[in-house]
C-alpha cells in the first residue's frame, strides 16, 4: 500500500460503465494499432524516422497528428456535455452524475486549449516557419524534439486520468479554493496540474526555440520586413509564449506547493489570497488566446494572398497590427473577472483596453478583404475556411466587445453566453485557421493534395454545425443559464439546448468528413500527387523546394531580395520565358543527428508525473533521476550532426527541379 | 446565412424576452440599464459588422477566378488612404463603445448605492456548499435558498462565502458579483415590479452547483412586513452552532427560515477563514480590489 | 551546425543590413537562445515576486519579516554572491584566452562562494523553521520560502552545472560546444545575481521597513 502511495484498485472506476467502455475501446484501438505496427515490422522505421527525429517537419507533423487525435477526445467530451444538458431538464438527472459531468467539462476545456489548439498551431509553426524563412532547421533541433515529447507526456497523463483515478472537477482554470486540497482531495487536480506543468515546459522551450529561430536564422537577404506574415505571427505568438508561460508555471507551482506541502498561497485560511490566483491565471490566460489566434491569422493571410494571386494588402499594417496585439494582450487580463468587485475605474480601464485590442484585429479583417479585392480567387478548401472565418469571426468579436463592457459582463459572465462567445472566436479564429493551414500545407508535407470534395463537405458541416451549436447558447445565456450546469429545472432552455445538440451532431459529421478526406486522399494519392513542389502557385519559400522537402530543406540557401520571394522569382522566370538551368555548386550539408533524448526524457517525465500524482515517492525519484541521466548523456554526446554528401544533395535536387507553371 | 441565423436567434430571443426570465426581461433599474447598454453597443457594432460581412461575401463572389468581368489587379497591395480608413473605422467604433463602457462601469458599479427616497434594506448573503444563506441584520431574521425583498426599496447586499467561490446572480434585477471567503463584496439592486425571479450561483463551485439556485420574491412593502413578522415569530435560531450544521455540504436544500440570528454572525463567518493581516484589511485596498 | 556552414559562405560586404546577413553562427544562436530562456526565467520570478508582494503582510498572526530577517546574514550572502559573479567573470576571461588553470581556478572560487551562499541560506531557513516560521505557518512565509527557495534551487542547479562543465572541460578541452555551454553558464550565474539583488531589496530591505 505504501509502496504504491495512494494508488490501489479503487482508483479504477469499475462501477462507471461509460468510463470503462471508453477505456475498453481505447485499449482495443491503441492495442490493435500497436500490434499492427509491430507485426508489419514498422517499429524500426517509426523509431528511426519519427520518434527519434529532430527534423522540424517530422516534429510538426507529429504535433498535428497529436492535435487531431485529441480533437476527437475533446469533441467526445463536448458532445457528451451537450447531450447531458439537453436531456437533464426538469426533474431529469440525465446520464452523467455531477462527479462525472464535472470532470468532463474540465477535461474538455483543458484538452481543447492545451492539447488540441496548442499542438495544432505549434505543429504548423514547426512545419512551416523554417521553410518560409529559407533555412534548414530550427535553432535547437533536439530541444524541439524534447518539447514535442513533453507535450505528448502531458497528453498521456491527462488521458491516463480517465482509467486510473479521476480528472479535475474544477473547470479548466481550476480556481482555488475549489482546487485546494480542502475542497478537492482527490487526484484530479493533481493530474491537471502535473500534465499542464510538464507540457507547459515543453511549450515554453518551443517558444524559446522559435523566437531564436525567427530572430537569428533567416535566409540571406530576408530582413524583418521581408519575412512572410505567417512568420511574423509566429514570432509574436512565441514571444507571448516566452513571456506568458513562465507565469503559468510559477502559478501551478504555487498551487502544487499548497496541495503537496501545505503552503498557503491560495487557501482560505492563514492569509492565502484567491484573487491572486485569478489574476495570475489570466495574466497567462489572455495572452494564451493570442498565442493561439495569431498564427491562425497568419495562415489566413497566406491563404488569402496565395489564392487571390496577389500580395497581402497592407503588409506593413498587418505586421504592425500583429505586434500591437502582441503587446496589448498583456493589458486586458482583468476583463475575465469584472465580477470580482474591482472599483469602477479599474473595470472601466480594463474594459476599454479590451476594446482597443479589437482595433488591430479589425484592421486585419479589412486587409484580408482588400487582399481579395482585385484578386482572382480560387475557391479551394483553405479559402472556404478563410472566408468562413471572416464572416463568423466578426460576430464573435462583436460579442467579445459586449463582454468587455463591464456593465454587460456582469449580466452574462459565467453564463453560456460567455461559452458561446469564446467558442465563437476560438473555433472560427483558431480551429478554422488550423484546418485551413492543414489543407494548405498538406501537399508540401506529403507530396499529394487532400481531396477537395470531402474537404468542402467537412467545411460546410463544421460551418453549419458551429452556428447551430453555439447561437442557441447566446440565447439561453441571455435567459440566465450559467455554464457548467449538470441539470436544470428551466424548461424554456430545453428547445435551444436541443438545437445546440443537433449542431454538435452536424459538427460530428464534419469530423467524419475529415477522416474520410484523409482516407480517400491516401487511396487516391497517385491522382492527387504534386510533383512540382508548388501545387497552389505559392508565393513564399516553402513552395520553392520539393514536396515533401528533403531533410535539409534547401540544397542551397535561397537568396531573398523582397517580399514574396518565390513569387517574384517566378515572375522573373516568366518574363524571361525560360527556366533557369539548375547548376549549383553543391556542397555537403550537415543535418542534425536523430536523438532519442526527447522520447526517453518524456518517458521519465510521465513516470515522474504519475508517481507524484499518486504520491509514490520512490518512483518519482527514479523518474527524475532517469530524466537527469538522459539529459546528462545528451550533454556528453560527441556528434551532433550527420553530413549529407554533396552527391546525394545534387542527386535529389536534380531529381526534384522546382517547376514554374508557365 | 449566419447573419440570418444570428439575427434570427437575436430577434427570437428578443421576442421570447417578453415571456422569458433572464437578462432580456429586466424588472429593476440596474438590470434595465445594463440591458440598455447591451442593446446600444450591439447596435453600434452591427452597423460596422454587417456591411463588412456583406462586403466580404460580395468581394469573394465577384472576384472569383471564373468571373471574366472582374478586373485582376495584382498591384493593388497598398493604399495610404485605405489604410487610414482601415485603422480609423475600428478606432471610432471603439471610441463609441468605450464611452458606453466607461459610463456604464461608473453608473452601474455594484457597490454604488441606488438613489432613492426609501431607506435601503440590508441583506447579507453567504454562499455555502451548496446553498445560499440570506441574513437580514436589521430585521434579525434569515432564510436559506429563498430571498424575500420589498418592491421599490433598494436592497444593499454584503456578500461572502463560507469557502468555495460562488457568484450571486439575479439576472432580472442586477448583474452578478463573486462571493469569496474572507472577503466582502457589495451589490445594490432594486425590484420595481412584484414577482418571483430566478436567482442562482453563476460560478461553478462543486458537485452540488446545479441546485444552487433560489427564488427571489419581490412583494409590496405591506406584504413584506407581514413576511418579516411571521418569519420572526416562529422557526429556527441561527447561531454559530446551527450555522456549523448548515455549513455542512448539502445540495438542493428546501427553503426555510430562521426566526432569530445571532448578532455579528456574518462577520464571524467572514473572519473565521480570514487572514489577520493588516494590509489587506485596509478599507480601500488598491491591488487586489475586493474588500477584506 | 548545418546552418553555420552556410553562414561562413555569406560575404558580409555585399549585404546592406545585419538583418539580411542570413543565419547567424551557432555560437550566437546558442547565446541568444539562452538569453531568451533567461528572460522567461525572470518572468517566472516576477510571478513569484508578485505573489510575495501580495502576501508580504499576510503573516496570519505569526512572525513577520521584520522579526525574522537578520540583516548581517543577508549582507554576507549578498557579498558572497556578488563576489562569485566577479570570479565567474574572471573565469569567462580565462575561457576567452583558453587558459586552463585560470579557468579552473575561476570555477573553483565561483563554486566555493556559491556553496557558501547556499550554506548561509540553508542556515537561515533552518533558523526560521526552528522558530516555528515554517512555510505552512502563513501565506507570507509560503511566499517567502517559495521565492527565496526557488532562487536557492537555481543556485544549486548552477553549482551542479558548473561541476559538470569542469568535468567536460577536463575531458574535452576548449571545444566549441564546451565553450558555448560555459558562456551560457556565466549568463545564468549573472542572471541569478540580478534576481538576488531584487530579492535583497524587495524581501529583506523592504521587509524590515516599519
Amino acid at each position: 500500500m505504501t509502496l504504491l502511495g495512494k494508488l490501489d484498485w479503487s482508483a479504477v472506476p469499475f462501477d462507471q460503465p461509460i468510463i470503462m467502455g471508453t477505456v475498453g475501446v481505447m485499449i482495443v484501438v491503441i492495442g490493435s494499432i500497436l500490434s499492427w505496427v509491430t507485426l508489419k515490422g514498422y517499429v524500426p522505421y517509426l523509431w528511426r524516422e519519427w520518434i527519434t527525429s529532430v527534423d522540424h517537419k517530422r516534429i510538426g507533423v507529429m504535433y498535428i497528428v497529436l492535435a487531431l487525435v485529441m480533437l476527437l477526445r475533446g469533441f467526445a467530451d463536448g458532445i457528451m456535455m451537450r447531450t447531458q444538458q439537453a436531456v437533464a431538464v426538469g426533474g431529469a438527472q440525465g446520464y452523467l452524475p455531477p462527479e462525472h459531468f464535472d470532470q468532463i467539462f474540465s477535461a474538455h476545456g483543458t484538452i481543447m486549449i492545451f492539447f488540441v489548439a496548442m499542438p495544432f498551431v505549434i505543429g504548423l509553426m514547426n512545419f512551416v516557419v523554417p521553410l518560409q524563412l529559407g533555412v534548414r532547421d530550427v535553432a535547437f533541433p533536439t530541444l524541439n524534439s524534447i518539447s514535442f515529447w513533453l507535450t505528448a507526456s502531458g497528453v498521456l497523463l491527462t488521458n491516463m486520468s480517465l482509467a486510473i483515478g479521476e480528472f479535475a472537477k474544477t473547470g479548466w482554470f481550476a480556481y482555488p479554493p475549489l482546487s485546494e486540497l480542502q475542497f478537492s482531495p482527490g487526484v484530479g487536480v493533481d493530474y491537471y496540474l502535473w500534465s499542464l506543468q510538464i507540457s507547459g515546459i515543453g511549450t515554453l522551450l518551443s517558444g524559446v526555440n522559435f523566437v531564436t529561430t525567427i530572430l537569428k536564422m533567416r535566409a540571406p537577404g530576408m530582413s524583418y520586413l521581408r519575412m512572410p506574415v505567417f512568420c511574423w505571427t509566429a514570432l509574436a505568438s512565441n514571444l507571448l509564449i516566452v513571456a506568458a508561460f513562465p507565469v503559468l508555471t510559477a502559478l501551478f507551482a504555487m498551487l502544487l506547493l499548497d496541495r503537496y506541502l501545505g503552503f498557503h498561497f491560495f487557501t482560505v485560511d492563514a492569509g492565502g489570497n484567491v484573487m491572486m490566483y485569478v489574476n495570475l491565471f489570466w495574466i497567462w490566460g489572455h495572452p494564451e488566446v493570442y498565442i493561439l489566434v495569431l498564427p491562425a491569422f497568419g495562415v489566413y493571410s497566406e491563404v488569402a494572398a496565395t489564392f487571390s494571386g496577389k500580395s497581402l494588402f497592407g503588409y506593413r499594417s498587418m505586421v504592425l497590427a500583429t505586434m500591437a496585439i502582441c503587446v496589448l494582450s498583456y493589458t486586458v487580463w482583468l476583463h475575465h473577472f469584472f465580477t470580482m468587485g474591482a472599483s469602477a475605474s479599474v473595470n472601466a480601464f480594463f474594459g476599454i483596453t479590451s476594446m482597443i485590442i479589437g482595433v488591430p484585429t479589425g484592421v486585419k479583417v479589412f486587409n484580408w478583404l482588400f487582399t481579395m479585392y482585385g484578386g482572382r480567387i480560387r475557391f479551394t478548401v483553405p479559402v472556404l475556411w478563410t472566408i468562413g472565418f471572416m464572416v463568423t469571426f466578426v460576430f464573435g468579436g462583436l460579442t467579445g466587445v459586449l463582454l468587455a463592457l463591464p456593465a454587460v459582463d456582469w449580466q452574462v459572465h459565467n453564463s453560456v453566453f460567455l461559452v458561446a462567445h469564446f467558442h465563437h472566436v476560438i473555433i472560427p479564429g483558431v480551429l478554422f485557421g488550423a484546418i485551413a493551414g492543414y489543407n494548405y500545407w498538406f501537399p508540401k508535407a506529403f507530396g499529394f493534395k487532400l481531396d477537395e470534395r470531402w474537404g468542402k463537405a467537412a467545411f460546410w458541416c463544421w460551418f453549419v454545425g458551429f452556428h447551430l451549436a453555439f447561437m442557441p447558447l447566446y440565447v439561453t445565456g441571455l435567459m440566465g443559464m450559467p455554464r457548467r450546469l449538470q441539470h436544470s429545472d428551466v424548461l424554456a432552455w430545453q428547445p435551444w439546448l436541443l438545437v445546440a445538440e443537433v449542431g454538435a451532431i452536424v459538427i460530428f459529421a464534419g469530423i467524419i468528413c475529415q477522416i474520410v478526406q484523409i482516407v480517400v486522399s491516401i487511396r487516391h494519392r497517385a491522382q492527387l500527387r504534386d510533383t512540382t513542389g508548388d501545387p497552389w502557385n505559392g508565393r513564399t519559400l516553402e513552395w520553392s523546394t520539393a514536396s515533401p522537402p528533403p531533410a535539409w530543406n534547401f540544397a542551397v540557401l535561397p537568396r531573398v531580395d523582397g517580399l514574396d520571394a518565390f513569387w517574384t522569382h517566378k515572375q522573373r522566370v516568366l518574363a524571361k520565358q525560360e527556366l533557369p538551368v539548375q547548376q549549383h555548386a553543391y556542397r555537403p550539408i550537415e543535418v542534425p543527428k536523430n536523438s532519442p533524448v526527447g522520447f526517453v526524457t518524456a518517458f521519465f517525465t510521465v513516470v515522474t508525473g504519475f508517481a507524484l500524482i499518486w504520491h509514490i515517492w520512490w518512483m518519482a525519484g527514479f523518474g527524475v533521476l532517469g530524466a537527469a541521466v538522459t539529459l546528462l548523456a545528451f550533454m556528453f554526446r560527441t556528434k551532433d550532426e550527420v553530413e549529407i554528401p554533396a552527391d546525394e544533395v545534387a542527386l535529389f535536387d536534380r531529381a526534384h527541379p522546382v517547376e514554374v507553371s508557365l | 446565412m449566419r447573419i440570418c441565423l444570428l439575427a434570427l436567434s437575436l430577434t427570437g430571443a428578443l421576442l421570447l424576452g417578453g415571456c422569458t426570465e433572464g437578462v432580456l426581461d429586466p424588472k429593476g433599474p440596474i438590470a434595465f440599464a445594463e440591458l440598455q447598454i447591451l442593446i446600444n453597443a450591439t447596435g453600434i457594432m452591427l452597423a460596422i459588422v454587417i456591411p463588412v460581412v456583406i462586403a466580404t461575401l460580395g468581394v469573394a463572389f465577384w472576384f472569383r477566378a471564373s468571373n471574366d468581368h472582374a478586373r485582376y489587379r495584382p498591384d493593388f497591395v497598398y493604399s495610404g488612404r485605405l489604410e487610414m480608413l482601415v485603422w480609423s473605422i475600428p478606432l471610432m467604433t471603439i471610441l463609441l463603445t468605450g464611452t458606453v463602457a466607461w459610463i456604464g462601469a461608473y453608473d452601474l458599479d455594484p457597490p454604488k448605492p441606488i438613489a432613492s427616497s426609501t431607506r435601503p434594506i440590508k441583506v447579507q448573503a453567504i454562499s455555502l456548499d451548496w446553498k445560499w444563506l440570506f441574513i437580514y441584520p436589521e430585521l434579525g431574521v434569515a432564510s436559506v435558498n429563498h430571498l424575500t425583498i420589498p418592491v421599490g426599496t433598494p436592497v444593499s447586499f454584503e456578500l461572502t462565502s463560507s469557502g468555495v467561490m460562488n457568484s450571486f446572480f439575479v439576472p432580472q434585477l442586477a448583474g452578478q458579483i463573486y462571493t469569496m471567503a474572507g472577503m466582502v463584496t457589495r451589490l445594490n439592486l432594486r425590484a420595481d415590479y412584484a414577482g418571483t425571479y430566478r436567482g442562482l450561483s453563476a460560478n461553478f463551485s462543486g458537485d452540488g452547483f446545479a441546485d444552487m439556485h433560489f427564488n427571489v420574491d419581490a412583494m409590496p412593502s405591506e406584504r413584506f412586513a407581514q413576511w418579516v413578522s411571521s418569519t420572526s415569530s416562529a422557526g429556527l435560531v441561527l447561531d454559530s452552532k446551527s450555522y456549523a450544521d448548515l455549513a455542512k455540504p448539502s445540495a438542493a436544500v428546501t427553503p426555510f427560515t430562521y426566526h432569530s440570528v445571532a448578532p455579528g454572525l456574518f462577520d464571524t463567518i467572514r473572519t473565521t477563514s480570514m487572514q489577520s493581516d493588516a494590509a489587506l484589511c485596509r478599507s480601500y485596498p488598491t491591488s487586489m480590489r475586493a474588500e477584506q | 551546425m548545418n546552418v553555420a556552414v552556410e553562414m561562413d559562405a555569406v560575404r558580409h560586404g555585399e549585404l546592406l543590413d545585419i538583418s539580411e546577413a542570413g543565419p547567424a553562427p551557432k555560437r550566437i544562436i546558442a547565446g541568444f537562445g539562452f538569453w531568451i530562456f533567461l528572460l522567461s526565467d525572470i518572468v517566472m520570478f516576477s510571478a513569484l515576486f508578485a505573489a510575495y508582494a501580495v502576501l508580504a503582510k499576510a503573516s496570519a498572526g505569526g512572525l513577520t519579516g521584520g522579526q525574522l530577517f537578520d540583516q548581517r546574514n543577508v549582507a554576507m550572502e549578498t557579498a558572497l554572491l556578488l563576489l562569485s559573479s566577479y570570479s565567474c567573470g574572471m573565469m569567462s576571461l580565462a575561457i576567452n584566452s583558453q587558459r586552463y588553470l585560470a579557468t579552473f581556478l575561476g570555477a573553483v572560487v565561483t563554486f566555493l562562494l556559491g556553496a557558501a551562499f547556499l550554506a548561509l541560506e540553508l542556515n537561515e531557513f533552518q533558523g526560521m523553521i526552528a522558530l516555528g516560521a515554517t512555510p505552512q505557518r502563513s501565506a507570507f512565509l509560503s511566499a517567502f520560502f517559495a521565492l527565496v527557495g526557488s532562487h536557492g534551487l537555481h543556485v544549486t542547479v548552477g553549482l551542479a552545472w558548473l561541476v559538470l562543465m569542469m568535468v567536460q572541460l577536463s575531458l574535452r578541452g576548449f571545444q566549441d560546444a564546451v565553450v558555448r555551454r560555459l558562456h551560457c553558464f556565466s549568463l545564468f550565474w549573472h542572471a541569478l545575481d540580478i534576481i538576488w539583488v531584487l530579492i535583497f531589496t524587495v524581501v529583506y530591505l523592504m521587509g524590515v521597513l516599519p
